[in-house]
């Protein structure tokens, strides 16, 4: 049965994994809007003429 | 004639392709398409010049018009020194970014357009939009474009940032979101992680003297992960019950953070001594459900603000005059002496005296007084007039702060909370269910010390605690409430707060305001009373109507819609001030306007006093007056007639004339329901008198400033707003104009919301009488415990949201 100690720190080790992305994903913003993303991306890229200039903002 | 035929172009409807309207004048045809407005065509420019056309190509795209009150150098003031600062999120000198509210946005193209900002300037780096929020982000290089521009850039697009006095007087930006989110994930993360190592003990595994370490460890990680759910996930609990302890009242809270209390030092208790593994599954799995719950009733309309006084509409800085140079001056720092222009549609900040010769003022906004007023120079205007019309300048009186109407504020119903937390329906069965369950605790406990079992006698007075914890009362009516809030939301009503539901429920009373509550604020009745005009004779109203700019004269040519423009120029027109206009047309004199202008007797001048009238004369011959009467919300009447036959107290407080008097008496019930010429002073006393003499629960309906105190008073303050993301005063509540005939409906749900606390508080006694019965009997075993405890949570949240669905069904699908 000590197999169990090793199994149960994994088992938390992993848990904690989880909950540390949610903390991340919190803090990054994700929760904060819920509607526009959705909407954001079946927008598309390219423009008429022009080609897509890939642009990353800064979201905080 | 011949020369006189008349050369008529018919009426043909077309739309902008811009902002998707009809076009009411003449329309610009500018490559290959038609728009309404130089605004609209303006926009299209831009879009094309920067390869953006794809934007007409969504499709809800409705572009908007970028409004008429728009400016050079409206916005210089954003590079004041003292200004910039507080609307800036960051900067660092080669990067800033802002973050602005744009009340306009209503679609996924306006999110499309708003995020290619960078494609229209260089200096743009970045821009999010935050569709609930109505709020856009936008990262820039201050070398490259100044604030101004910026804000001139969105605007001329159409969607002006709206940047009050509020925002630069600077607010805290609330984070409590993801606070509350870390809460929640640590408690979920928790309840989850102890149920698992609590298994064994569930069903007495471990009893063997090998796993004795095993259990240890299983034991010891349990308190480990219940430390950080007690003292930081439910540290609100604490919180709240400590502050409600201090003010010496008993809060929802206060017995939550007992029980709580309780079962962490029983378990720890039980840990200690080795009698037992604890109840750390129940108090995260309690915690976790509480927090969601809250989450969920709070989660509030991010778009919409409630809490809104005279500083939200104010302008933030106001042109001023000095040496005949114009300069922009934050409002705050205006004194009395100083010289300021206001231009068409702008708001006069502060009382002031008028330099001009003359201005008309739209005081709607402040006394609900649909008519322009005329002042002259010298006269006295007072902060919240509106010009309408050319510029004008002005004298200020007095400073911002100390100006009649932000005098109201002074109020002392502006500083009084209306939440009041031991009056909920939840906090006032709280009171009695605490009591009994303190008492079953102790007769327990007596119970068993005289029969001289300490242990159990012990064990059975925290368990009957812990069972009976109002989580349950506090989960039906978070729950409960939280729904209704969204369900309402559904229905366009939008509620502050839990809190207003339940307040809401108990209404006795209904106070109306008229203009623009009752009546529709931008649109009449034009009725031609007289000789039966002929097209050609129609055709020269119309162009005589379109040359002013005189609200009647707009409220006519709109009422002549369907008549076709004339091509035939006017001549020698002239306007006189307050009279009327002629010109002729052809060989026609026409003249349109009061019963004086066009030479009518005594006693038609004196019934020109209740309706306002424009006469009509051709040719020197009367042939009759457009009668403008405001028009009334369609359907009100039966929502109101509804109200007052289910007992509803019926009032109407007009600050406008005592027109229509005889339309609305029998509606409300008699005369003495009405009252007009109300002062937002007299109002505010109206509905503090119903209260405290007449012992009634009031529901106030009012749209404008001037019911801003009668709505704070009110125990409802509901805000009709043609469209919600834009202003209106503090409420509790807001509903879109045309939704206001389902008010009826909206009292019933509230009502039906509290029958459905009551019931699902009904459920959770069942279940916590079979829980107290193990508990009082000392049986209660941890795994009893967790079984219960989660079981009779979910029931709840899926009995509340179930039941409210369904009334909201039955109340509000009824056609």
């Amino acid at each position: 049965m000590s197999a169990l100690y090793i199994l149960v720190g994994f088992s938390l080790l992993a848990a904690l994994g989880f909950l540390g992305a949610f903390v991340w994903a919190v803090r990054s913003g994700q929760f904060d809007d819920d509607y526009t993303p959705s909407v954001r991306i079946l927008f598309d890229d390219t423009s008429e003429s022009t080609p897509p200039s890939p642009k990353k903002t800064p979201n905080q | 004639m011949k020369k006189d035929e008349i050369t008529l172009e018919p009426a043909v409807t077309e739309t902008c392709y811009h902002c998707g309207d009809e076009c009411r004048d003449e329309p610009i045809h500018h490559d290959d398409h038609s728009f309404c407005c130089e605004g609209c065509k303006l926009v299209y420019d831009v879009l094309k010049e920067n390869d953006l056309c794809q934007y007409y190509r969504f499709e809800d795209s409705k572009g908007i018009s970028p409004g008429a009150d728009l400016y050079e150098g409206k916005f210089d003031y954003l590079d004041l020194p003292d200004v910039q600062p507080k609307l800036l999120e960051f900067t660092d000198g080669r990067q800033a970014r802002v973050n602005w509210l744009v009340p306009k946005m209503h679609c996924s193209s306006c999110i499309w357009l708003l995020e290619q900002l960078h494609r229209l300037h260089p200096g743009v780096v970045g821009s999010v939009v935050n569709f609930p929020e109505k709020k856009v982000r936008i990262s820039y290089d201050p070398t490259q474009i100044k604030l101004s521009e910026l804000a001139e850039l969105i605007a001329r697009l159409g969607y002006e940032p709206y940047i009050s006095l509020k925002d630069v007087e600077g607010k805290v930006l609330q984070k409590w979101n993801r606070t509350r989110l870390f809460k929640i994930g640590l408690a979920g993360f928790a309840f989850g992680n102890i149920m698992m190592l609590s298994l064994p003990e569930y069903f007495d595994l471990g009893q063997s003297s090998e796993d004795q370490n095993l259990r240890l460890m299983f034991t010891g990680l349990n308190v480990l992960l219940s430390i950080p759910v007690f003292f930081y996930s439910a540290s609100d609990f604490f919180v709240s019950a400590w502050k409600a302890l201090r003010g010496r009242y008993l809060n929802i809270d206060a017995p939550i953070a007992l029980a709580l209390l309780g079962v962490f030092l029983v378990s720890l208790y039980q840990v200690g001594t080795q009698t037992g593994p604890g109840y750390f599954d129940s108090l995260a799995g309690a915690v976790f459900f509480m927090l969601v719950g809250r989450y969920f009733q709070d989660k509030t309309y991010a778009s919409i603000s409630f809490d809104r006084d005279y500083k939200s509409y104010f302008p933030v800085a106001v042109a001023m005059l000095k040496e005949d140079e114009e300069t922009r001056l934050p409002i705050t720092d205006l004194r009395p002496g100083d010289h300021i222009l206001i231009r068409n549609r702008e708001l006069v900040p502060a009382d002031a005296v008028l330099a001009s010769p003359r201005a008309m003022i739209d005081y709607s906004f402040v006394s609900g007084e649909a008519e322009l007023v005329e002042r002259r120079q010298g006269d006295t205007i007072y902060a919240g007039g509106r010009q309408v019309g050319p510029a004008v300048e002005m004298e200020v009186l007095r400073r911002v702060s100390q100006s009649y109407l932000t005098q109201l504020w002074n109020n002392d119903t502006f500083t009084k909370e209306k939440e009041d937390q031991h009056q909920t329906l939840a906090a006032r069965i709280n009171r009695y269910f605490s009591v009994i369950v303190m008492a079953l605790a102790a007769v327990t406990f007596v119970f068993w010390i005289s029969r001289g079992q300490a242990e159990i006698a012990f064990n059975a007075f925290t368990t009957v605690l812990l069972v009976a914890c109002p989580c349950a009362l506090l989960l039906s009516s978070t729950f409960t409430n939280g729904n209704l809030l969204s369900l309402f939301g559904k229905y366009r009503f939008y509620l502050k707060n839990s809190h207003a539901i339940e307040r809401l429920s108990e209404i006795t009373s209904v106070v109306f305001d008229k203009t623009g509550t009752m009546t529709l604020a931008n649109e009449a009745e034009v009725h031609f009373v007289g000789e039966v005009l002929a097209d050609e004779e129609k055709a020269m109203v119309k162009a005589l109507a379109a040359q002013s700019s005189h609200p009647l004269s707009r409220l006519v040519t709109q009422s002549l819609a369907e008549v076709p423009l004339s091509k035939k120029a006017l001549l020698d027109f002239c306007e006189v001030e307050g009279a009327g206009t002629s010109a002729t047309w052809g060989k026609h004199e026409v003249r349109l306007g009061s019963a004086r202008w066009v030479g009518k007797g005594e006693e038609e001048v004196l019934a020109d006093t209740r309706n306002p009238r424009v006469y009509v004369a051709l040719n020197g011959q009367v042939r009759g007056y457009f009668n403008i009467k405001s028009k009334y919300r369609p359907e009100l009447a039966e929502a109101v007639t509804n109200l007052r036959q289910e007992g509803y107290e019926l009032y109407l407080l007009s600050g406008d004339k005592p027109t229509d008097r005889d339309l609305l008496s029998p509606l409300f019930g008699g005369t003495s329901r009405l009252h007009f010429q109300q002062k937002p002073e007299d109002k505010l006393r109206f509905v503090a008198q119903l209260q405290q003499v007449h012992n009634q629960k009031v529901l106030m309906v009012g749209d404008g400033l001037n019911d801003a105190g009668a709505l704070q008073q009110s125990d409802v303050g509901l805000a009709v707003s043609n469209d919600i993301n834009n202003f209106s005063p503090a409420c509790d509540a807001l509903v879109e104009g045309d939704r206001l005939a389902l008010l009826p409906r909206y009292i019933r749900l509230a009502q039906a919301g509290q029958r459905i606390v009551k019931t699902s508080f009904g459920i959770s006694l069942i279940y916590n009488a079979v829980g107290v019965s193990f508990a009082v009997a000392g049986q209660l075993t941890p795994v009893v415990a967790a079984i219960l405890m989660p079981i009779s949570s979910i029931t709840i949240v899926l009995f509340t949201t179930a039941a409210t669905n369904l009334a909201a069904h039955r109340w509000m699908n009824v056609k």
